[in-house]
């Protein structure tokens, strides 16, 4: 049986009718149509889902859709502004060479997002930390971890 | 090479504004309106026959629109390098990932549901799950036609007389090393669309690393099903990670074929997680004897290996691993006799395919660290050893590679500089210095009968231009690096440049990406088409501005002479003049590169790259003896990249390819228990996270290539080449035991230290 809920997303107030046992990524990707949160796993072990959940970075595959219901939620489509530009992590992470397939791209950055919102000035420690559960194969986080350094260095 | 504008640059990657706003579009996020949803039954056991197969329930779930079982193929159609694999089996399967059944449906639920409601009844048989088992007299056949396990592809390659140079060795060591099954773990999963039109031609979308190659097998599925003569259109969408998982065509792409043939639908195939760890091809595990000898000044007299690979139940590009795994047997350092010969064996294991170094990292292992057993019983600092016998620019190995650049001296040079390797080397405390080094084919490579890449460029009405090229970009930035080129030939800017890469419909041909070939070959043909259409601009302009075409040349998008600055056009000027003439025409090139590379002849000899590209690793360890840990306290990885296109993107090549060699000395493994992939998840499956990244260096070094794309090889690869063995020499100098069967695990290390003390006390 479907129900209905409100919450907000990427700053948006939104009513949908959802199935209880869809996942928040689920319903993102299949549903709502925003594809940039990525599946890698569908169990909570790669990060590629990852949104922010009320401040917090949440592995979205993992998450019931109905417990967002006046919560707010973030995805990748919600960081740039609207008329196009990038966010500073976003800007960071083309510009440091921290791309390169960009499947786990979107989670790492709401994970680095997260972390940034939470602390003004991050030890390279806490930025490994944030990441630990966003696998990347082709990068070896090297210039990733340089990316959300610059940002939280520029500020 | 000087006055170089975009060349060299550390340009980001072109398509990352895509990828970091979540809008890149991968398989996985692909729709088409009327879409159903594939799912593939594989078999419960490792090895048994089928006695009985239903799926007549399954058919009547509602939201069903097939089912596919092997009665709906060819008996005889098989795929895969020695066609030896039915894309769905009957009769016998003979490991884990065989495929039964397949179904489509509307959703991906109900497809899952369905595949709960199929009947098979096995009769379960004795499995064969150790190469070394399966190579006895007498072992029950995994292919029952076939007279051997062992596969017909006898790797053989003997240069000079390595029984002669052993009786004059001063020094000979003999060990053996061995190495597990890895998987690529892509983090997007392997899948794919396959849609019919109304004529029955194909189009597939697909995160593939070979389109050609793909549309080739394809052809030749669809004749055999019967749709002779047909059009097969390959579109891919970004692909997330290729590693060389995606070189081969697979038994799901197969399926989705034939779902999507009989639904007259577009059907989608993608894999879960589980999936992708035991039904695609990871890089063989290895059994490799090896002995080396040296003279009494450390100069290595021969190189004797011997070597058996699990290939698995069928045969991918993995069981021809083996050709460059001759490479640096043959060729990594000056080696006078070789003598090499590999087995590939069929089991009841899944079955392997290329990985990044196709074959190198497994034979550098057994290489790098039999060198420093031998240094050590010489008495030579292996640094030293190395140094001595590195190769050099000018010289033919005994494999007949002809060395052009070759900065392997520089980059031992730099390790050993950096890591302050004589303070450091054998002063134990549990920390050690260990080093590895690498060859690896930078100039294309001649696996195929052809090593092309096409490249057609045409320009439009205000100065842009559309470069359509047939080279794949994996993630590692080709499209960038293609770009780049054009836009330093024509003098426009990289803004300016359009690259299309990935439709079969528009871009001409080329072999895949693969063999670290992609900047030095499609480079190479995007560099020779830039060259064509600028001689046409020029020659264009050169009427306009009445001028000597000669003295013409291109910078910002202003064609100028280079003898009056005054004289000088936009190039959209002069390029909508030649549109808006009566009998005008229209700028148009097309470039086709095969370098001069050679196909190995009979003895596998031969110029197998046109240039070759060489590094260096050296890393310092501390190892916790109470835990067995160990600790990457630095990194370097030296390479030498004839000439770095984008540092920016070279680097995160040299990074990641580093990460994952970490990730192959320290923790990967895929653990299979009779025919069983026991640890197929990210949570048991130990691919390295953030907080492996030890401090680490990239070092590029520039030697100039001369036949490369401004001097460029290539270094797709390399990254993880000397890894493994660099650190497990670092271990030994640290604490005296020698892992030799990755990956060295703190369990590994605890016993060998146990032994070490047993056998000192
Ligand atoms: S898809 Fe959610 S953690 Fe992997
Ligand atoms: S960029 Fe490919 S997985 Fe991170």
């Amino acid at each position: 049986m479907k129900q209905e809920i409100v919450f907000n997303l990427n700053g948006e107030a939104v009513r949908v009718e959802v199935e209880p046992e869809w996942t928040l990524l689920h319903f993102l990707r299949e549903v709502y149509g925003l594809t940039g949160t990525k599946e890698g796993c569908g169990y909570g072990e790669c990060g590629a889902c990852t949104v922010i959940i009320d401040g917090k970075a949440i592995n979205s595959c993992l998450y019931p859709v109905l417990e967002v219901a006046g919560k707010s939620v973030t995805t990748i489509e919600g960081l740039a502004s609207k008329d196009g530009e990038l966010h500073p992590l976003q800007k960071a992470f083309v510009e440091q060479g921290a791309v390169q397939c960009g499947f786990c791209i979107p989670g790492m950055i709401m994970s680095a997002k997260a972390l940034l919102d939470e602390k003004e000035q991050p030890s390279e420690d806490d930025i490994k930390d944030s990441i630990a559960g966003n696998l990347c194969r082709c990068t070896g986080y090297v210039k990733i971890i340089d990316a959300i350094k610059t940002v939280a260095g520029g500020r | 090479m000087d006055g170089l504008q975009i060349i060299g640059k550390r340009i980001p990657k072109r398509d990352a504004p895509q990828k970091v706003t979540g809008s890149a579009v991968y398989i996985q996020d692909l729709k088409i309106p009327g879409m159903l949803y594939g799912k593939i039954l594989y078999s419960k056991y490792p090895h048994a026959r089928i006695l009985k197969l239903d799926t007549s329930k399954a058919e009547k779930l509602p939201g069903v629109r097939a089912v596919v079982t092997a009665t709906d193929i060819p008996a005889t159609f098989r795929i895969g390098v020695m066609k030896d694999n039915p894309p769905l089996k009957t009769g016998k399967v003979l490991s884990t990932r065989d495929e039964i059944v397949a179904i489509a449906a509307t959703t991906p639920e109900i497809a899952e549901e369905a595949l709960s409601l199929i009947d098979v009844e096995y009769e379960e048989l004795p499995g064969i799950f150790d190469p070394l088992e399966a190579m006895k007299e007498g072992a029950p056949l995994i292919h029952e036609e076939m007279k051997s396990n062992v596969l017909k592809m006898p790797w053989k390659l003997v240069c000079g007389d390595v029984e002669a140079a052993k009786k004059e060795s001063a020094f000979i060591v003999e060990d053996t090393f061995s190495t597990p099954w890895v998987t690529h773990c892509c983090l997007g999963t392997s899948g794919c669309i396959a849609q019919f039109d109304t004529n029955n031609n194909l189009t597939m979308y697909s995160n593939t690393q070979i389109p050609s190659l793909a549309q080739n097998d394809y052809i030749d599925a669809l004749a055999a099903f019967g749709l002779k003569n047909k059009r097969v259109r390959i579109v891919q969408s970004v692909i997330g990670g290729g590693f060389g998982s995606k070189l081969d065509t697979y038994a799901y792409e197969y399926i989705a074929i034939l779902l999507a043939r009989k639904t007259r639908k577009p059907v989608k195939i993608i894999f879960s997680r589980e999936e992708e760890f035991f039904a695609t091809s990871p890089r063989q595990c290895t059994i490799t004897k090896i002995s080396h000898g040296c003279d009494k000044e450390g100069k290595l007299t021969f190189r004797e290996i011997d070597m058996i690979l699990d290939n698995g139940a069928y045969t991918s590009w993995g069981a021809t691993t083996p050709s460059v795994m001759m490479m640096p047997i043959s060729s990594l350092y000056k080696v006078p006799n070789i003598k090499y010969v590999a087995k590939c064996v069929y089991t009841n294991n899944t079955y392997s395919q290329a990985m990044r170094g196709y074959g190198n990292p497994q034979a550098t292992f057994a290489i790098e660290s039999s060198l420093d057993q031998l240094a050590e019983k010489a008495g030579i600092d292996p640094y030293e050893l190395r140094l001595k016998n590195a190769n050099e620019p000018g010289e033919i190995t005994p494999q007949h590679f002809k060395i052009t650049s070759c900065g392997m001296k520089e980059c031992i040079d730099e390790v050993v500089k950096r890591l302050n390797w004589k303070e450091k080397k054998g002063k134990g405390g549990n920390r050690g210095v260990g080093m590895a080094s690498l060859i690896h084919v930078g100039g294309g490579a001649r696996v195929y009968k052809s090593d092309g890449c096409g490249t057609i460029i045409k320009m439009d009405d205000f100065g842009k231009v559309d470069v359509f090229t047939g080279s794949t970009d994996i993630g590692q930035g080709s499209e960038t690096i293609i770009a780049q080129i054009v836009a330093e030939v024509l003098g426009i800017s990289i803004d300016d440049v359009n690259v299309v890469n990935n439709d079969t419909d528009v871009c001409p041909w080329d072999v895949g990406a693969h063999a670290s070939r992609t900047t030095f070959v499609a480079g190479n043909s995007a560099l020779g088409a830039a060259k064509k259409i600028k001689a046409q601009i020029l020659e264009v302009a050169a009427k306009l501005l009445e001028e000597d075409p000669a003295s013409l040349d291109i910078k910002n998008g202003v064609v100028f002479s280079t003898k009056n600055n005054e004289k000088n056009t936009p190039l959209g000027k002069a390029l909508r003049k030649l549109h808006y003439t009566a009998g005008g025409k229209m700028l148009m090139a097309e470039y086709f590169y095969d370098p001069a590379n050679e196909n190995f002849d009979k003895e596998f000899k031969g110029n197998l790259s046109v240039s070759y590209a060489y590094g260096a690793h050296g890393v310092e360890v501390e190892v916790d003896k109470e835990t067995g840990q160990v600790k990457i306290l630095n990194y370097i990885a030296a390479h030498d990249v004839g000439k770095a296109i984008n540092p920016l993107l070279l680097e995160g090549q040299i990074y990641g390819g580093g990460l994952q060699g970490i990730g192959y000395a320290l923790g990967e493994k895929m653990i299979y228990e009779k025919g069983r992939l026991m640890n197929g998840n990210f949570l048991d499956y130990k691919m390295p996270t953030a907080k492996d990244v030890p401090p680490v260096q990239a070092v590029i070094i520039e030697s100039d290539e001369q036949d490369g794309p401004f001097g460029a090889k290539g270094i797709g690869e390399p990254g993880l080449v000397p890894t493994a063995p660099a650190i497990a020499n670092a271990i030994y100098d640290a604490v005296g035991v020698r892992i030799k069967d990755l990956p060295i695990t703190p369990e590994k290390i605890l016993k060998a230290l146990k032994e070490k003390e047993g056998s000192t006390k």
